[in-house]
């Protein structure tokens, strides 16, 4: 005690960790401020007339406004934007049950069965992760225009219906890595086929990664352009992604209050989805299963 | 008559071409609490996992009660198996985890609840059956575990290492525990562990394993004081049989003169054909060795070089003259003064007194033991 107070530079020593943690926060929140600035930005430029949008680099509009939204929303077709909002959950959930469903079946064959050539179908499944989306276009419009499904939602679909995302069978083959054996078989000795000690005891234990591929299915569907630019056609069928893009070509002048209005809304879903499901992430709920 | 309730006949199990079971044949009367014991890979845990079905033995024939179950599926066996890492359902309450199988089974709710609460009642878990799996303590998980073996009403019981997950004390009071539910429900059990005491304490018979064979069977005490070859003698008890060298010298009809380093003892001992070789080893307990009596006739003589005292016993290592091996350990009183360096000289108890062939079988048999009772 007496010699701390004798330490002649102990004054500012006492306050390192305040300074510290000044510092790091200081530069920390600069920077996400700096990366989050298109976004404020964005939802900014939703509540400005068009001149503002171009005359100031401000996120705080001058006066704020609610045309972009009415207008926006209004869409210069003949439809308004709920109709591609509701015609792109028709792709997406669906999408999303059929991708887990499939993705969790194959993974578990995967993790826990001795399938003949499971090292090679593995590594096939891996390559394909590898492989260019825009390489397999062509051979599939060729493909789904045999089906007589052009113009339809299938194209988008019906293919998620066979595990063809690589990357999300991975992710949840590792996570049933980490499973107990044990937890399995007490299921079998209870009386478990293997469908029911997957729907039953693995499926709600490995519950984190679905919810993780779930959500990570929802934001890129939605995100989408590429694959609903090319299967549909009729603009009454378009997702958010084609008729955002479709108010830019169509008017002379771009009304880009607008566009930001319903870009700021077309965000909405993803991020109310990815808040509500975060806390999935962070808790591990195996914990408890064995010794730990 | 007792039916014999698990019956193994020449069972073998190989892994990609390796045997880990060679041929057991086995059997496990109604109501007897059974324990594999061996060293670690001896395939105590496939012998158990293959009449649990979870394995399908290469060859051989599985029976419980009556009925062949070689292949059959694991539930339709009528066994119930506790795992070392309790296995409980994570996301479940206790009284889900107790209830599945029943669930699986489509029973009535009515029926049950009451049983989930029986069961729940036998090991107190009575208050903790909304918790989940995590918020329990290690004795606690091990007793849901149970519940749901219990639960099933098997009739084989299957543990698989229950209790080496718990700490020293927990294990005493769990063991305890197991022993008296054992006898509250009557029902067979087979028993994997490498904990001597949970095999001496908890066995109707004890199953010693090497290498996928069986080495011996018999009751706990059968093994201790009669075991079968050197590995029996060396895995039961500790600390472990004193293994001394030896040569055969002549025997009687129910004695045996040896030959040591330190002089010739006859060792009371029945129906010894003379061994192939010469070469013997003489066994002896740390307890069947004291310090022997002034004036009274010395076996051995050694120094000591380690004491280890326990409180209760003591433990002495006496390195014997002339002999080349380890230092031996004899057991003491707690009390008894002794010091390092001390020259000391031994009594052996001479009934309790093991003799093993060159090969590691035992040589004859103690005066007291009767061969046909086995």
């Amino acid at each position: 005690m007496s010699q701390s107070a004798t330490t002649p530079d102990n004054g500012w020593r006492k306050h390192m960790p305040v300074i510290n943690a000044f510092l790091r926060y200081g530069i920390l929140i600069i920077i996400g401020f700096m990366m989050l600035y298109p976004l404020f930005w964005m939802i900014g430029g939703s509540f400005k007339n068009n001149q503002e949008i171009f005359s100031s680099i401000g996120f705080i509009p001058k006066e704020p406004t609610l045309d972009g939204f009415k207008k926006g929303w209004e869409t210069s077709t003949e439809y308004t934007f709920a109709t591609y909002l509701i015609n792109t959950m028709k792709i997406v959930v669906p999408k999303v049950i059929v991708t887990v469903i499939s993705s969790v079946i194959v993974a578990y064959g995967f993790a826990r069965f001795a399938i003949p050539g499971r090292k090679l179908l593995f590594a096939l499944l891996m390559a394909t992760v590898l492989l260019p989306k825009s390489v397999l276009l062509i051979p599939q419009y060729l493909m789904f225009r045999e089906f007589g499904w052009l113009d339809t939602y299938l194209p988008l679909i019906a293919p998620q219906a066979f595990a063809v995302e690589g990357f999300f069978v991975f992710m949840i083959i590792q996570f049933m890595r980490s499973l107990p054996m044990e937890m399995e078989e007490a299921a079998v000795m209870d009386g478990c086929n293997s469908f029911q000690v997957l729907t039953l005891v693995v499926a709600p234990v490995i519950l984190p990664a679905i919810i993780s591929v779930a959500l990570f299915q929802f934001m890129w569907s939605m995100n989408d352009f590429l694959q609903p630019l090319i299967y549909l056609s009729s603009v009454e069928k378009y997702p958010v992604a084609l008729a955002l893009k479709m108010s830019i070509d169509v008017t002379e002048a771009t009304s880009w209050n607008e566009i930001l209005a319903m870009s700021t809304i077309a965000l909405a879903p993803s991020l109310i989805l990815f808040f509500v499901a975060q806390r999935y992430f962070v808790e591990g709920i195996t914990s408890g299963a064995v010794k730990g | 008559m007792t039916s014999s309730s698990v019956r193994l006949s020449a069972v073998t199990k190989s892994f990609n071409g390796t045997d880990v079971i060679k041929g057991v044949s086995l059997d496990v009367k109604q109501g007897e609490l059974v324990v594999f014991v061996g060293p670690s890979g001896c395939g105590k845990s496939t012998l158990l996992r293959l009449i649990a079905g979870l394995e399908t033995p290469t060859s051989g024939e599985i029976v419980i009660a009556d009925k062949d179950v070689t292949y059959a599926h694991p539930s339709k066996r009528g066994v119930a198996m506790v795992f070392q890492s309790y296995a409980l359902y994570p996301h479940m309450t206790v009284e889900d985890n107790i209830a599945f199988a029943l669930k699986i089974q489509g029973r009535p709710k009515a029926e049950i609840r009451a049983k989930v609460h029986e069961v729940a009642e036998i090991l107190q878990l009575d208050h903790l059956l909304q918790r989940r799996p995590k918020a329990l303590s290690g004795g606690q998980r091990q007793r849901v575990a149970i519940g749901r073996a219990i639960v099933r009403e098997p009739d084989v019981f299957l543990f698989d290492e229950p209790l080496s997950n718990l700490d020293a004390s927990l294990r005493g009071q769990m063991r305890v525990e197991i022993a008296r539910l054992h006898r509250k429900l009557g029902a067979t059990s087979v028993y994997v562990t490498h904990d001597q005491i949970e095999a001496m304490t908890l066995a109707d018979k004890i199953v010693v394993l090497r290498a996928g064979l069986v080495e011996q069977v018999g009751s706990p005490m059968t093994l201790y004081r009669h075991p079968a070859n050197l590995f029996v003698a060396g895995f039961i008890g500790s600390p472990r049989m004193n293994i001394l060298p030896a040569t055969f010298a002549g025997s009687t009809a129910d004695s045996v003169r040896i030959q040591t380093a330190q002089g010739s003892l006859i060792i009371p001992r029945k129906d010894v054909s003379k061994p192939a070789s010469d070469k013997i080893q003489l066994g002896l307990r740390p307890e069947s060795l004291s310090f022997a009596a002034p004036g009274a006739e010395a076996h051995l003589t050694g120094y000591v070089t380690l004491i280890e005292r326990l409180g209760g016993e003591t433990f002495a290592y006496v390195a014997l003259k002339e002999f080349e091996c380890e230092p031996i350990i004899i057991k003491l009183d707690g009390e008894t003064p002794v010091h390092n360096h001390q020259e000391v000289a031994l009594t052996i108890e001479l009934k309790r007194a093991h003799l093993f062939d060159a090969d590691g079988l035992a040589l004859g048999h103690a005066p007291d033991f009767d061969p046909a009772q086995v």
